[in-house]
């Protein structure tokens, strides 16, 4: 049986090799396709191969076997199947609370290992015990959390949830589990122990409930890339427990990768990791909209085209409300038109448009918008002051200039485009409603601003047809 | 039996790791910032082994029960993450005409 360990050993460390240079791969947008296809190969292969584990169970699961491997395939199937079809019919404007369920399953799976390694008959000692605990609290936080996050930005629960002392209860509860985990690894196959895992448990799938639903929607981004490296850290620990390099491997590149990721993320925003999760954003913003309003002034969706029909330069800024809109395609068919007639077009993506960094590159991407016409904030901001027409579509509080010099605003100090530069602006959106953040934005009550009010799909309709009607010239 | 030394190479291992995770993100264009978060979820599917391993030396209907769970859901992170990270790689794809031109007439 030898043999056989060392194939299975052998086939993992060339699936982990192949997991994290397929991520590697995926990190440039040049090879990015063919690095999920060699990480998806290395995934193939190490369960694959995991399956040759059936010829050395222990002893006592032997009478089992047949019930075990039927179940295995079983729960492939099942939840294989499910999230392909998930994941394939899905729209493209739902895809991050796809990755938040899915995230949340894998910390799931965490758990259930980390359940086993506690209750199962496999002697292990302390440390390891304690290190199934940490991976067993991680995991569960990481699936219930990321419930709520999918609830959250699947529109299921609208509003934070708060209430006094929330933070004491919470650190409480936090508190309680691991003190029951403690307890659980301790009294391992003592009396007690089976209750103590139970309770530990129960504790923490609330302390991820807890942890999240105070958290406003428009944190979740942050929160999900969160959960994400808790899954990858979780996973790693409960690699460590099942003496599996791989998973440690795979586990621990996640863990920190998505650490990285995450506080790039907040930064886009200009918050903490520990800002996000223990303020309460946008509470001390109910006095933003003071002072005399003036009117903002709107525009004919027409005339609003044959301004940029003419211009030399416009920069589109897309938002939420774009892709809601589903409205990327009528918007590249309106910038191939302006392109036809020599306008040089631009599209400048705030780190944090659509509701997660890269989430609007991926909807534009979709409808066919090559990526090299569009830019970061860093490398476009600059030239904001010498365009022509900046056409915001559905996006609000990242151009909000409030953000630059209103102390009291909630987003103060978030970078933002600074589409307020540009020579005209004009802004796609429904109405006079506020942003995510529920702030007030000065910059459509500027000179140089222009509403069109409508639907972004049809407004983006009467622009094209408007171009088309001046020919080309 | 897993003994201190395996414990102080599990250490270097997830030292190493988190390095090599650190280096792997850290050059990233922000456009592929949600592909690669949704890349690195697919990766963290290979609990789904773990899992499987857990199941196949199941002893009793709780470890049955829990195995059969954890296998499931984390067939479901393994693909569910592919099949979104690849749904959303596939539309990377650069302008098949040159860079648009600059500065055109008014």
């Amino acid at each position: 049986m030898i043999l056989l360990e060392y194939i299975v050993a052998i086939s993992a460390l060339i699936a982990s090799g192949l997991l994290v240079y397929g991520l590697k791969r995926m990190s440039s947008p040049v090879t990015a396709v063919s690095g999920i296809v060699t990480a998806g190969w290395g995934m193939l292969f190490v369960t694959a191969a995991s399956f040759l584990g059936i010829f050395s169970v222990s002893e006592a699961a032997k009478p089992h076997l047949v019930v075990n491997v039927i179940l295995a395939i079983l729960g492939l199937v099942i939840g294989g199947g499910w999230a392909g079809w998930k994941g394939r019919s899905v729209a493209m404007t739902a895809m991050p609370q796809m990755v938040a369920l899915f995230n949340g399953m894998g910390g799931g799976a965490a758990a259930a290992v980390s359940v086993i390694a506690l209750t199962g008959p496999k002697e292990t000692g302390i440390v390891p015990l304690l290190v199934t605990v940490a991976g067993g609290l991680i995991g569960s936080m990481s699936l219930s959390g990321s419930i709520i996050a999918w609830a959250k930005l699947d529109g299921r629960m609208n509003k934070p949830i708060r209430f006094g002392g929330q933070r004491i209860i919470n650190a409480a509860v936090f508190m309680l589990t691991v003190l029951l985990g403690i307890m659980a690894a301790f009294l391992y196959h003592q009396d007690g122990g089976g209750i103590a895992t139970l309770l530990f448990f129960i504790g923490a799938l609330l302390a991820g409930i807890c942890m999240t639903v105070p958290i406003g929607g428009a944190d979740m981004p942050v929160v999900i890339s969160l959960y994400n490296a808790f899954t990858g850290l979780a996973v790693g620990l409960e690699g460590y427990v099942m003496a599996d390099p791989a998973l440690m491997i795979a586990g621990m590149v996640v863990g920190s990768a998505g650490t990285l990721l995450t506080v790039m993320m907040a930064k886009g925003m200009n918050r903490s990791i520990s800002n996000v999760l223990f303020s309460n954003f946008g509470e001390a913003s109910a006095s933003t909209a003071t002072g005399p309003q003036k009117e903002a002034k709107s525009v004919a969706a027409g005339d609003a085209a044959t301004t940029m029909r003419y211009a030399s330069s416009v920069i589109i800024v897309p938002g939420y409300g774009l892709a809601v809109a589903q409205a990327q395609g009528k918007l590249y068919d309106f910038v191939k038109q302006l392109q036809a007639a020599g306008v040089d077009v631009k599209f400048a993506i705030h780190p944090v448009a659509g509701r997660m960094p890269g989430h609007m590159n991926v909807l534009l991407a979709e409808a066919g918008v090559p990526y090299d016409m569009i830019y970061d904030m860093e490398d476009i901001n600059d030239s904001f002051a010498d365009t022509d027409v900046a056409l915001i579509i559905g996006a609000n509080d990242v151009v909000n200039p409030s953000a630059r010099t209103d102390k009291s605003s909630p987003i103060y100090g978030m970078p933002i485009l600074n589409a307020d530069q540009a020579r005209q602006v004009f802004v796609i959106k429904r109405g006079m409603g506020m942003g995510y953040s529920a702030v007030q934005n000065p910059l459509f009550f500027q000179d140089n601003c222009a509403m069109v009010f409508g639907d972004a799909q049809a407004v983006l309709s009467k622009m094209v047809e408007a171009v088309k009607a001046l020919g080309t010239s | 039996m897993i003994t201190a030394m395996t414990f102080i190479i599990a250490l270097y291992i997830f030292m190493l790791a988190a390095f090599t995770g650190y280096e792997v993100i850290s050059r990233v264009p922000s456009i592929l910032h949600t592909p690669l978060m949704s890349g690195s979820n697919f990766v963290h599917g290979i609990v789904v082994v773990g899992a499987l391993t857990a199941l196949f030396n199941a002893s009793s209907v709780l470890e049955q029960v829990v195995g059969f769970l954890g296998v499931m859901m984390g067939a479901g992170n393994v693909v569910g993450g592919y099949v979104v990270t690849d749904r959303m790689l596939a539309m990377f794809k650069p302008s098949d005409k040159a860079a648009p031109q600059k500065g055109a007439q008014k």
